[in-house]
């Protein structure tokens, strides 16, 4: 630890401003501030103590609350492929998870890479400190894709997204829409095809490093959202709660989701006004739909497939692009519900509607805090000239 | 029976080193000194040359704007210094005291506001807009005293009051000829001369701090309009009015505590304002660590040095660790069982609200925009959207500002948000700059 700090010490004056190696400052600095807390103290006019919390804790948490539904979605990967060959009995777990395992890492190598070097490039360019906001998009990325979307394409999104949806605005805390969620809407709008399309996305096709099935060109498996699309009731709830059905990477597990939703509600990372709102909205509306026969399924069936628990839990509970008033957070969470389900049952297109209703809302997210926020303006205004 | 306001919003941060309630007697320094910068937003201008000797009660510098309104000294003796900056800033006027504390005798008869500009003690007013020194031409709504300090490790005014209860009630009598005067106490406190003190109205405010902040009194009581004012004093400086009342003499002896961490033998000390802190601090801290002294209180007081002069309205002296070469290894996932935090990804919601924490002056992460939501609200009673405001001051958009309510805050206020944010944004510093702008503009 020593040898380090004195590591960080020695290099620091190449990196400085006229230094020989200035153009690394961002990357060192990245570097030093993850191995140690900032020595550095408080200025003289400012508080002089400061709580421990800082953002680096905050997005790592939502990392580690992310993991649960990683590492079961590397296994429900392995598993899909191997449920399609028909070779599911002779497979060990550790085969189902590391063909996984194997099928998901490049997705999430090629996530970081790309986002957090354009992070690495703005944050040496503006000389500020590298912002954190994408430890936590660089993972949902990959969660939220099915697991044949090619690794150029992602490549794309990613700058995309990163680019035009967040550094453009000002950085993490600036951001209009959520940056994963951009990445996908980009792939799901220019790429249809390898998205949605033709039902053979969602199953790994073929073997990596020895392990798992080589599938035949013609293998389709609808995801149950996409059969209810075609007016078939959903037949297995039990295997939609686990989480063993075709889906994208992360999404499928209500119980690995829950665990990662447990922690951040726990350490309040995560409001639990939006998340509980997003879940009343939809469950509302679709028993609404079901009631009057325009969906099969119930509203149970609706909240567990899909994305729809990953995006109530992780994605519009996203501080900076969620409403900020803590009245607003109902408002917002409950429309996303509502929205995501009309999306779901009302437009034949689209069989998923989360991505959508959570980009939407993001759009409103605003608005909604505006008349909180008016509100309190009014009443100030008010008893001014009283 | 006076009448309780719950507040629920808040933090109480429990910080080591508290003061024990005894009184230490300190020697007397060499040297005194009145720090203009004590009386925010005043240009001063010296009436005093060095070499002048002054009695008690005698002006050594006096507002440009308001040449009436004296700042007078602490001490008798002979003006040693004039210390000036850059560009010829008042830095400090300086007194080396006679030892024979030789007072100016005022008539205590007639106008009380005239009485209290003449001999010194209106600058201890502050007025609300803008937190800064209050003018002597504005008609106050309403005059408001906090008899407590919810800050960790400040004064315990019920300590100080004891054997200044007639003055503290003659000040309050003073006070409340120039307009109604509102005393916030705690629940904790039960001395009879705050629970029933007469000529004011008295409230009870029931909550962790900030809830003595004046700021959040007002708020409570009666919210500051747009071109209403509001003058605030601090409870000890009550007393100062008190002796002059009774008296007819300027004494600025104050009770201090000098507190923290890092102090040896935490107590209070009987000293006068522009007492230099050598003589509080000898033999009770440790020069050759890297230590923070803090003119004032831990939340908000402005780092000095032992040769520093307590502040014009320090009720404390905070002495806590610097930390700048603490190396934390891992911070943002180690578990950090010692460390003190709101936040429930650290240990200290296990610990109990009664562990006491040593904290350092470290920032301990890096400055971001505004990301999580609702932080500083949690800690902030008031009915004002505190981020919103902040991001309106960041902005430069004074309209935005005047409607978020910015003419009923001042920067102590924000002290626990900007404690408790996660982005690390300097909010006193921001609230602070955002006011003087504002004033500036209106003027």
């Amino acid at each position: 630890m020593k040898s380090l700090r004195k590591f960080f010490d020695n290099i620091k004056p190449y990196v400085e401003e006229g230094g020989k190696f200035h153009a690394l400052r961002s990357l060192v600095d990245g570097f030093e501030t993850f191995a140690f807390v900032p020595n550095q103290t408080s200025r003289v006019g400012s508080v002089n103590i400061h709580d421990a919390i800082d953002s680096k804790r905050i997005m790592s948490l939502v990392v580690i609350a992310l993991m649960p539904a990683l590492l079961f979605g590397m296994y429900n990967v392995g598993y899909q492929n191997y449920a399609a060959a028909g070779t599911l009995a002779n497979a060990s777990f550790w085969e189902l998870f590391g063909f996984g395992f194997l099928a998901v890492l490049p997705k999430i190598i090629v996530s970081y890479v790309v986002g957090l070097g354009i992070e690495f490039v703005v944050a040496q360019w503006k000389g500020e400190e590298i912002q954190e906001g994408f430890l936590v998009s660089g993972i949902l990325i990959p969660m939220i894709i099915p697991v044949n979307t090619p690794l150029w394409m992602l490549a794309i999104a990613v700058a995309f997204s990163v680019i035009l949806a967040k550094e453009i605005f000002g950085g993490t805390g600036m951001n209009v829409f959520n940056p994963a969620l951009v990445t996908r809407a980009f792939l799901f709008f220019s790429y249809p095809s390898v998205m949605t399309g033709d039902d053979n996305v969602w199953v790994a096709q073929s073997t990596i490093f020895g392990l798992g099935n080589n599938l035949p060109d013609t293998y389709a498996a609808a995801t149950p959202l996409g059969n209810a699309a075609l007016g078939q009731p959903l037949a297995d709830q039990c295997a939609a709660i686990t989480g063993l059905i075709p889906g994208a990477i992360g999404e499928t597990s209500v119980i690995a989701i829950a665990l990662g939703a447990i922690l951040l509600l726990w350490t309040g990372v995560a409001s639990w006004k939006t998340m509980i709102s997003v879940f009343v909205g939809g469950g509302l509306t679709a028993a609404l739909f079901h009631a009057t026969g325009s969906s099969p399924l119930t509203w149970c069936d609706q909240i567990v497939l899909g994305g729809f628990c990953f995006g109530a839990v992780f994605m519009a509970t996203d501080p900076v692009t969620s409403a900020r008033t803590e009245g607003g957070k109902y408002i917002y969470g409950f429309l996303i519900g509502v929205v995501a389900v009309m999306v779901r049952v009302l437009n034949p297109g689209f069989p998923e509607g989360m991505m959508l209703a959570i980009l939407l809302m993001n759009i409103f997210a605003p608005l909604i805090d505006y008349f909180f926020v008016q509100s309190n303006i009014n009443k100030r205004a008010k008893r001014a000239i009283k | 029976m006076a009448k309780v306001i719950k507040l629920r919003k808040g933090l109480d941060i429990n910080l080591k080193g508290k003061a024990a309630l005894e009184t230490v007697t300190v020697e007397c320094p060499g040297e005194y000194a009145l720090v203009p910068d004590d009386f925010t937003g005043l240009k001063p201008k010296v009436v005093v040359k060095e070499g002048d000797s002054v009695k008690v009660g005698d002006a050594l510098f006096v507002d440009k704007l308001h040449p009436e309104v004296n700042f007078v000294s602490p001490v008798s003796g002979t003006v040693s210094l004039v210390e000036r900056g850059d560009r010829r800033k008042l830095l400090s006027v300086r007194v080396k005291p006679d030892g024979k504390q030789e007072a100016r005798q005022f008539n205590v008869k007639g106008d009380v506001k005239a009485l209290l500009v003449e001999s010194g003690l209106f600058a201890f007013f502050r007025q609300r807009p803008y937190d800064v020194v209050a003018n002597p031409e504005d008609k106050p709504k309403a005059i408001f005293v906090s008899a407590f300090n919810s800050m960790p490790l400040s004064q315990d005014f019920e300590y100080a009051l004891k054997g200044q209860e007639k003055e503290f009630q003659a000040g309050l009598d003073a006070l409340s000829r120039i307009a109604k005067v509102y005393l916030g106490i705690s629940p904790k406190q039960t001395s009879p001369v705050l629970t029933a003190a007469k000529n004011c109205e008295v409230t009870v405010f029931d909550g962790p701090a900030p809830a003595g902040n004046v700021g959040v009194q007002i708020n409570h009581i009666s919210p500051i309009n747009k071109g209403e004012v509001v003058w605030t004093m601090g409870a000890e400086e009550v007393i100062f009015v008190g002796r002059l009342m009774l008296t007819g003499k300027v004494d600025l002896t104050r009770l201090v505590a000098v507190a923290g961490s890092e102090v040896k033998k935490p107590a209070y000390a009987r000293v006068l304002v522009g007492q230099k802190l050598t003589t509080l601090l000898n033999g009770q801290i440790d020069a050759s660590k890297s230590l923070r002294i803090i003119n004032g209180n831990v939340m908000t007081g402005l780092k000095t040095t032992q040769d520093g002069f307590l502040g014009a309205h320090a009720t404390e002296v905070n002495v806590i660790p610097e930390g700048d070469h603490a190396d934390e290894f891992m911070g943002w996932i180690a578990p950090r069982f010692n460390t003190f935090s709101t936040h429930r990804s650290y240990f200290s919601w296990l610990l109990g609200k009664k562990k006491e924490y040593v904290m350092d002056a470290r920032i301990k992460g890096g400055e971001r925009h505004m990301i999580m939501s609702g932080e500083y609200d949690k800690v902030f009673p008031m009915d004002i959207y505190a981020g919103y405001l902040v991001k309106a001051i960041i902005a430069g958009d004074i309209d935005r500002q005047e409607a978020l309510g910015i003419y009923e805050v001042a920067p102590e206020d924000f002290a626990i948000a900007e404690f408790v944010d996660s982005s690390k944004l300097e909010l006193q510093r921001i609230v602070r700059e955002g006011l003087d702008i504002l004033r500036k503009e209106n003027a």
